[in-house]
């Protein structure tokens, strides 16, 4: 029987382990007698072997919580499907020829229920709008962090051109994070974040007020959040959480003694 | 639904390898990777009852990898900055084995990407070349024309023997 000729599929073959004994010997025998050949399938093994050990690693670790197959069996259980499945188009359209309608009507009548806010009230809506912002936002709640505490003060004393101090409550329990400069209709304003140890968090927005003096504390309340806001030596605060008022009054009332004292 | 779990789990540490390999960033591997396991999971009924778990697997993988791989070619190449760490930006100058090591990975993003799939899944995953044929719905004999390509492409390019090719995406080295 002759033997059928050495094909490059042959060396590939060789290189993979996927020859069979009789075929596998009849190539080395091929091999043995071309030096150049032996050559380039030996450099193509250990190209093999450093392929392997380079991704080696991968496989060995540990798979990450997302890749997790029974989690990804649990999540597509409670599906979340996009609006456009939930209501179908015709109602998707009325509802917005409704949104048309009720954003028309409520912008004629803009001036007569809802004055753009002014004073303690622009306030405290921008601190609710930050606090609804930042509060829940897990890569990056506060752009200074806490450990640059005399940075954060001096930034916003800069930016707001009047000292303002940062405030420790740690004897009452919360942890300053942090905090980040932030925009208003009235200019820049500092915003502090602070956490009680158990994932609540709220803020503090401070900024200067267009009247100096002082201004009583007053209560202030969204659909998601509680907030103090008042105005000390021209300079404007208000303090916003989720936590009841039970928690967060007497917490503004100690910041308010302890700005005084500050100043 | 055992019988899916007892298939499959056991299969995604090669899953997030081959990922990897092929695109060369971490966070895009396994994004694909859990792609490729919620439409495992979606699909699981549809798949032939005596087919392999594997093949079926990695051709899911594999055609959302390139699905991926044309989307990014049109786009450009987007690494946001925060999610690389530094040792994929910055490659140690020091070592031998560093230098060897990014002179492979140097060469293998140098290959076109069908034959880098084949070296991939030959060398690295082990399959046979009628399962990577499978795979990549090509006929055996392409493998095998793609292989040999890929690894004479590869040793050209790794020791510099004849004319180098080019590489098509050059690893960022730190100046120092």
């Amino acid at each position: 029987m002759t033997m059928r000729p050495i094909g490059e599929d042959d060396l590939q073959g060789l290189v993979d382990e996927r020859l069979d004994t009789a075929r596998r010997r009849e190539v080395e025998a091929y091999l043995d007698a071309h030096s150049e050949a032996r050559a380039r399938v030996a450099r193509m093994i250990s190209l093999r072997e450093e392929m392997r050990a380079a991704f080696a690693p991968i496989a060995a670790e540990p798979v990450p919580a997302r890749l997790n197959l029974a989690r990804i069996v649990e999540a597509r259980r409670r599906p979340a499907r996009p609006i456009w499945q939930v209501f179908p188009i015709w109602q998707a359209m009325a509802a917005g020829l409704l949104l048309l309608v009720g954003g028309a009507g409520g912008w004629g009548l803009r001036e007569v229920v809802s004055p753009v806010p002014t004073g303690i009230e622009a306030l405290a809506q921008s601190a609710s709008m930050n606090y609804a912002v930042y509060a829940p936002d897990h890569t990056r709640p506060v752009e200074l962090a806490a450990a640059d505490r005399d940075e954060l003060a001096g930034w916003f004393s800069a930016r707001m051109r009047r000292p303002v101090a940062v405030p420790d409550l740690s004897g009452s329990g919360y942890r300053l994070m942090g905090g980040r400069l932030v925009a208003t209709q009235q200019g820049p304003a500092g915003l502090l974040m602070y956490d009680d140890g158990h994932g609540a968090r709220f803020v503090m927005l401070m900024r200067p007020m267009s009247v100096p003096g002082d201004a009583p504390m007053r209560a202030h309340t969204t659909e998601t959040s509680n907030g103090y806001a008042w105005v000390q030596d021209g300079l404007g605060y208000s303090l916003v959480g989720a936590a009841d008022p039970s928690i967060l009054h007497p917490l503004a009332n100690e910041i308010r003694r302890a700005t005084a004292k500050a100043i | 639904m055992m019988d899916m779990m007892r298939l499959i789990e056991p299969l995604i540490p090669a899953l997030r390898r081959y990922a990897h390999a092929l695109l060369r960033n971490p966070t895009d591997a396994d994004d694909l990777v859990q792609d490729c396991l919620e439409r495992a999971v979606t699909r699981w009924h549809q798949r032939q009852a005596d087919g392999d778990a594997r093949t079926w697997l990695f051709a899911i993988l594999h055609n959302l990898a390139v699905t991926q791989m044309r989307q990014r070619a049109r786009r450009g190449a987007h690494m946001p900055i925060e999610d690389i760490a530094e040792a994929n930006l910055a490659v140690a100058p020091t070592q031998e084995s560093g230098l060897r090591h990014r002179d492979l990975m140097t060469a293998l993003d140098a290959l076109p990407e069908e034959q880098r799939s084949v070296l991939l899944l030959v060398t690295v995953e082990g399959l046979s070349y009628a399962e990577t044929a499978d795979i990549l719905a090509i006929p055996t004999g392409t493998v095998m024309s793609r292989l040999s390509r890929a690894r004479d492409r590869m040793i050209q390019s790794m020791d510099g023997t004849e004319a180098s090719v080019p590489a098509k995406r050059p690893l960022l080295r730190r100046v120092k």
